[in-house]
C-alpha cells in the first residue's frame, strides 16, 4: 500500500523480504503513552476534553483510519520467517512498552491528585488509561507467548500494571488449548451479548488459571499458595504497585475513584477482544471425542493495517492461534479467513451495542459454518430466535452446549 | 528413553530430563505422562498429536515457522 513508508534500511537478506512495517512498529510502542499525550494537550491548551483523547483515538479515529487504509497487503514468506523470529529489534520493542505502561499510571496518578480536575474529567481520563491498560494486556499477551523466562517476566511485570497476572497462564494453557469449544469461557456464543459474555469469561478465565497451576503444583507436592504459583508473584507486584501509589499520593477520594475504574476498563478491553475473536466458532469434535486442532478458519481475522500497528499484530489472530509461539511481526494473513469488518476498535465499540454487532455478525457466522447452526456456538437463550432467523439446525447433531 | 516432539511449535519432551516446571523429574516416562496433557509451549497440540523423534533426529516440520495456512 502506498500510504506505508518505505523501509529506510538497506536490510536485504537472502529471501529478499524487506518488512516494510519494520519501523511503523514503534507505533505500538508510542501508543500507550497516549494518556500522557492527552495530558499534555489539556496542560497546553486548558481544554479538558483532552482528558478523553486515547478514547476518542480510540473509538473513533482508528476505526476511521481502518476505513481510510484498509488491509495490509504485507506477508512475510516462509523463507522469511526464521530470520524475522531471529531479529532482536522486535523483541526490544515489546520491552520498551513495559515501561511506558508504569509511567502512564504513575504521571496519571499524580496528575488526578495534584491537579484541580472536576468529576467527569477523572473519569474520562481514567476510561483513557484504561484503554492502553487492554494494551498492557496485549503486550503482556505477546510476551507472555515467548519460550524464554525473561520474557514470560516481562510479561508478568506488564500485566501487574492492570492487576491480570493470571492472564498468561490462562490464556497460554487455557484458552488456547479449549478456543472456539463449549468449555472455553474465553470463546462467546453468537447471541451472547458482551455484557452476559463477561459475567462468563471474566470469572471463568480466573478460575480456569487458578486450576491450571493448582494441577501443575500437585505434580510438584506443592500447594497452591506458593511463589510457585505463577498466579502470586505478579499479583505481588499489583498490591506493592497500587499499595506505593496510595502511599505516595494520600488516600485521595478522587484517586480512590479513579484507580478502580481504570483497571475495571483495561479488563473490560481484554474481554472486548476474546469477546470478538471467536465469536460463534466452534471446533468439530473427532470420532476419538477429541476437538479437532484449532484452526485459522477458528478465530476471526482482522487485517486492517492501521489498528494492527498499534496492537502488536493482535489482529492476526488466525495465524496466532493456529502457531501461538510465531512472534508479531512473522504473523500472515490468508486468504479465504473469517474476516471482521473492521479492526478491533471499531469491533469493540460495536460490541458495546448488542443488537449491532448481532446485526454486523450473526449472518457472518452463519456464512462461516455454510447455514448449518449445527456448526456453530449459539447462547441457549437466544437459540429459538436464531433459529427463527437463520432456519433451524441441520441434521447433524448440534454441539453447542451453551444451554 | 525416548523423545516426543510437538507437531507445531519444535518442543521436545525428553524421558531422559523431564520438564521440571510441569512436575515432571528426569526420567518421568511418556506412558507416565497425563493423557490430557498439552505441549506446554502452544497447549495446541495434546499428548497424542505428539511425534516420536528416532534418536537425535528431529521433526522437519517443526518450528514456529511451520504451517503454510492451508490447513484449513
Amino acid at each position: 500500500m502506498s500510504t506505508i513508508a518505505r523501509d529506510p534500511s538497506p536490510y536485504t537478506a537472502p529471501d529478499r523480504y524487506v518488512d516494510r512495517k519494520r519501523y511503523l512498529w514503534m507505533l505500538s510502542v508510542v501508543w500507550p503513552a497516549a494518556p500522557l499525550i492527552g495530558l499534555y494537550l489539556v496542560s497546553v491548551t486548558g481544554w479538558s476534553v483532552f482528558y478523553a483523547f486515547t478514547l476518542v483515538v480510540w473509538y473513533a479515529v482508528i476505526p476511521a483510519l481502518d476505513v481510510l487504509f484498509g488491509n495490509d497487503p504485507n506477508n512475510p514468506p516462509e523463507a522469511a520467517v526464521a530470520r524475522l523470529e531471529a531479529d532482536r529489534y522486535y523483541r526490544v520493542l515489546t520491552y520498551l512498552t513495559v515501561p511506558v505502561h508504569y509511567a502512564s499510571l504513575i504521571v496519571s496518578a499524580w496528575w488526578v491528585v495534584t491537579k484541580p480536575m472536576a468529576w467527569w474529567e477523572v473519569v474520562a481520563l481514567a476510561l483513557s488509561l484504561g484503554i492502553v491498560n487492554g494494551l498492557a494486556l496485549n503486550t503482556g499477551h505477546e510476551l507472555g507467548h515467548k519460550k524464554e523466562a525473561f520474557d514470560r517476566w516481562m510479561a508478568k511485570i506488564v500485566l501487574a500494571v492492570v492487576g491480570y497476572g493470571h492472564f498468561f497462564i490462562e490464556h497460554n494453557k487455557g484458552h488456547h488449548r479449549d478456543v472456539a469449544t463449549p468449555e472455553d469461557p474465553a470463546t462467546s456464543r453468537m447471541g451472547e451479548s458482551i455484557y452476559k459474555f463477561s459475567l462468563r469469561e471474566i470469572p471463568g478465565a480466573f478460575k480456569r488459571a487458578w486450576n491450571l497451576e493448582k494441577v501443575r503444583l500437585e505434580r510438584l507436592n506443592k500447594g497452591v499458595w506458593s511463589l510457585d504459583n505463577e498466579i502470586i508473584p505478579p499479583l505481588l507486584i499489583t498490591i506493592v504497585l497500587y499499595t506505593s501509589l496510595l502511599l505516595a499520593f494520600g488516600p485521595d477520594p478522587k484517586l480512590l475513584v479513579f484507580l478502580p475504574i481504570q483497571i475495571a476498563f483495561g479488563w473490560w478491553q481484554l474481554t472486548s477482544a476474546n469477546y470478538i475473536e471467536h465469536y460463534g466458532l466452534l471446533r468439530e469434535k473427532m470420532a476419538d471425542g477429541r476437538y479437532e486442532r484449532a484452526q485459522p478458519r477458528h478465530s476471526w481475522n482482522s487485517n486492517h493495517i492501521a489498528s494492527n500497528l498499534i496492537l502488536f499484530h493482535l489482529q492476526r489472530h488466525s495465524d496466532h492461534h493456529a502457531h501461538p509461539t510465531r512472534s508479531y511481526q512473522s504473523l500472515r494473513d490468508f486468504e479465504g479467513l473469517p474476516e471482521l469488518p473492521s479492526g478491533y476498535p471499531g469491533m469493540f465499540f460495536m460490541a458495546l451495542i448488542p443488537p449491532v454487532f448481532r446485526s454486523v455478525m450473526d449472518r457472518r457466522v452463519v456464512g462461516w459454518a455454510d447455514g448449518d447452526l449445527g456448526k456453530i456456538q449459539i447462547d441457549g437463550a437466544r437459540r429459538k430466535k436464531i433459529e427463527r432467523k437463520f432456519g433451524a439446525a441441520s441434521h447433524r447433531p448440534t454441539r453447542a452446549a451453551a444451554e | 528413553m525416548a523423545r516426543y516432539q510437538c507437531p507445531d511449535c519444535s518442543y521436545i519432551y525428553d524421558e531422559l530430563r523431564g520438564e521440571a516446571h510441569e512436575g515432571f523429574p528426569p526420567n518421568t516416562s511418556w506412558a507416565q505422562i497425563p493423557e490430557d496433557w498439552a505441549c506446554p509451549d502452544c497447549a495446541v497440540r495434546d499428548k497424542a498429536d505428539f511425534i516420536p523423534l528416532d534418536s537425535g533426529e528431529v521433526g522437519e516440520e517443526a518450528g514456529p515457522q511451520s504451517g503454510s495456512g492451508a490447513e484449513r
